[in-house]
């Protein structure tokens, strides 16, 4: 009875992939990713209370010290580089959760299923950019409170929040693979710091490029977390010249990163053993 | 269709793996294992078990060799072996973050059955697995033998016609482990086909129609367990002696003179029986002209672990270096 009930030949339907297959086997997996998103305390506190506590921080300790020419002034220079600041760090569950299924073994069972292949990082990824656009409603919400007002159109709003998820999107998938290349979920989380700390943090998000020492100025002006910061700002809140190279500039990164790092990761996963 | 119609559920032929490092993990490794059948590979850690079972699953390509599931390639056709085959790895993998039940019907989801089956069949696996009271609660409480029940439930979801098991009962208590084997018997009555590895040779005798040794990436015996065992001839004797360094003279006495050696374990000599009775005689003999008297004699039959030692010449739990 147990190998009679399904017939070969339906077996052979049912494990043979199609793109519309693989799109479920991708929601299945990103289900999954989300539903442990929820349930482990310490990532749904990485994704929903650090933004805040990092709204509060700067808007209310260091704020008072930091001088910007914006319309309504420092608060609506900040959020914009918290919208990025969150979605960078949230980038680092990635790699922590894709360590953390080769570690246990999950990805061995995967990969003995009639799924598509590409679910297993694809469906990480799709949830990252779920537990993305749940971090913007949260951020917008939060600094409304504080004082955050977008100073342009909601379209423009809008379309920062996309050239947000995109960018966060293409960085998903540059921490796949350190989550791919890591031994074990730990190390993950320590490979990934190191590549954080300087992009959020040597950025505009925070404080002017200016102010920061020459030698620092030149990473600080060119690298992604800053474009993506000075777009997003400018299409929200205005004050900052050249909003359409910015925004280009972040397109260009975005793209660049996905085309990097996607087959990259990739192969990461295809190759391990 | 290849070995579709020809009885054979799997067909190794000369599998070869070669990891980062060098390390050889298979090294030419054949064998067939029969359709409704229990196959076993029986061998020591680092033997290759689990890389061998990885290949036939299409977890990891070989670097030679070719293998077929129901006469469909790992290689060549991999999506088709996998609609054909449960498996559940050496360590359990399931999801801790999710319910018991959330992991069933994940794996159902994945092995595309639609969502309601999926659903009916991890009800029906979680009772049949004494885990229903347990179903929706996340794998993190669950202990280790019902994360190991969780597993093994996960891999009968689609009810696969080929089931790899890979060192099922491994960790678990002599109780659990003895309902593990009623659920395989129960599954091969059922026709499932069903490759096993394991160390322990009790199990490989008791599960295994036909099974390999597998000693340091080859295979150096194929048969029954009965075959095996006959190959060793009639027994074991076991010599008690008065203290380890009686066994000790007692050892170096027989192997003087009789062409098998002996060995000592504490204060017991071993000694492997071609003949029967005769040998026991002759023993005795030896012992007696050196002066010395066991104060008991046993004989048993022989087991595996005797055919590994007589195989190999080394025990099966020292580790393969
Ligand atoms: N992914 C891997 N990378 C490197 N070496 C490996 C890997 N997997 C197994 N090995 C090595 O290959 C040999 C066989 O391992 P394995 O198939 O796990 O044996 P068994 O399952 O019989 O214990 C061992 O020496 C092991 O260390
Ligand atoms: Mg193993």
């Amino acid at each position: 009875m147990t190998a009679g009930t399904a017939t070969l030949s339906e077996r052979e339907r049912r494990a043979a992939v199609t793109p519309l297959r693989a799109v479920v086997d991708t929601l299945v997996i990103a289900e999954r990713d989300l539903i442990a998103l929820v349930r482990i305390p310490s990532t749904l506190f990485f994704s929903s209370v650090q933004p805040i506590m990092f709204v509060l921080l700067f808007r209310y300790v260091f704020g008072g010290a930091i001088s910007v020419a914006i319309p309504g002034g420092y608060v609506n220079y900040l959020i914009p580089g918290i919208f990025v600041q969150a979605v960078v760090f949230g980038a680092v569950q990635t790699s922590i959760g894709l360590a953390e299924d080769l570690q246990k073994g999950l990805v061995e069972r995967f990969r003995s299923l009639p799924m598509a292949r590409s679910a297993v990082l694809a469906g990480r990824t799709v949830a990252d950019l779920c537990r993305n656009v749940f971090v913007v409603l949260l951020i917008t919400g939060v600094g409304y409170a504080v004082g955050f007002r977008v100073e342009t159109s909601f379209g423009y709003y809008l379309g920062a929040v996309a050239l947000l998820l995109a960018f966060a999107y293409a960085f998903s998938w540059a921490f796949a693979v350190i989550g791919l290349s890591a031994p074990n979920s730990e190390t993950a989380q320590v490979m990934s710091f190191p590549v954080l700390f300087p992009l959020t943090f040597a950025s505009s998000a925070f404080v002017p490029v200016q102010s920061m020492p020459g030698w620092l100025q030149g990473f600080a002006t060119y690298q992604p977390v800053s474009q993506v910061v000075w777009a997003v700002r400018g299409l929200m809140v205005g004050g900052v010249s050249d909003v359409a190279g910015h925004t280009w500039a972040s397109i260009a990164w975005t793209a660049g990163i996905v085309l990097v790092f996607g087959p990259l990761a990739v192969h990461r996963y295809r190759t391990r053993t | 269709m290849g070995s579709a119609g020809n009885g054979l559920a799997i067909e190794a032929d000369n599998l070869v793996k070669t990891f980062k490092g060098g390390i050889l993990a298979l090294d030419g490794v054949s064998f067939r294992a029969e359709r409704g059948s229990v196959f076993g590979l029986l061998g020591p850690n680092g033997a290759g078990k689990t890389t061998a079972v990885r290949i036939l699953t299409t977890i990891l390509q070989p670097d030679r060799g070719t293998a077929q599931v129901l006469g469909h390639d790992v290689a060549r056709d991999p999506a088709g072996v996998r609609g054909l085959i449960g498996l559940a790895a050496q360590f359990a993998a399931v999801d801790e973050n999710l319910t018991g039940r959330e992991n069933l019907r994940m794996v159902g989801q994945l092995n595309h059955l639609p969502r309601a089956r999926s659903t009916a069949r991890a009800g029906e696996l979680l009772e049949q697995f004494d885990l229903a009271d347990a179903a929706n609660r996340p794998v993190k409480t669950y202990s280790g033998g019902m994360r190991r029940r969780l597993d093994l439930a996960a891999a009968l979801v689609d009810r696969p016609p080929v089931l790899f098991l890979d060192e099922p009962t491994t960790g678990l208590d002599p109780f659990s482990r003895v309902s593990l084997w009623a659920v395989i018997e129960k599954l091969v009555d059922d026709g499932t086909t069903v490759l096993l590895t394991t160390q322990y040779l009790e199990e490989a005798d008791r599960l295994a129609d036909r099974l390999v040794v597998v000693d340091r990436g080859r295979v150096i015996a194929e048969g029954t367990a009965a075959q095996l065992k006959s190959e060793l001839g009639a027994g074991v004797l076991h010599l008690e002696m008065t203290s380890g360094e009686e066994a000790e003279k007692g050892v170096a006495a027989l192997g003087e003179r009789l062409r098998r050696p002996a060995s000592r374990l504490g204060s017991v000599v071993e000694l492997s029986l071609d003949e029967g009775v005769g040998d026991v005689l002759d023993a005795l003999r030896i012992l007696d002209a050196a002066g010395l008297a066991p104060f008991s004699l046993s004989t048993r039959e022989p087991s595996l672990d005797d055919a590994f030692l007589a195989l190999t010449g080394h025990s099966m739990t020292e580790e393969a270096t």
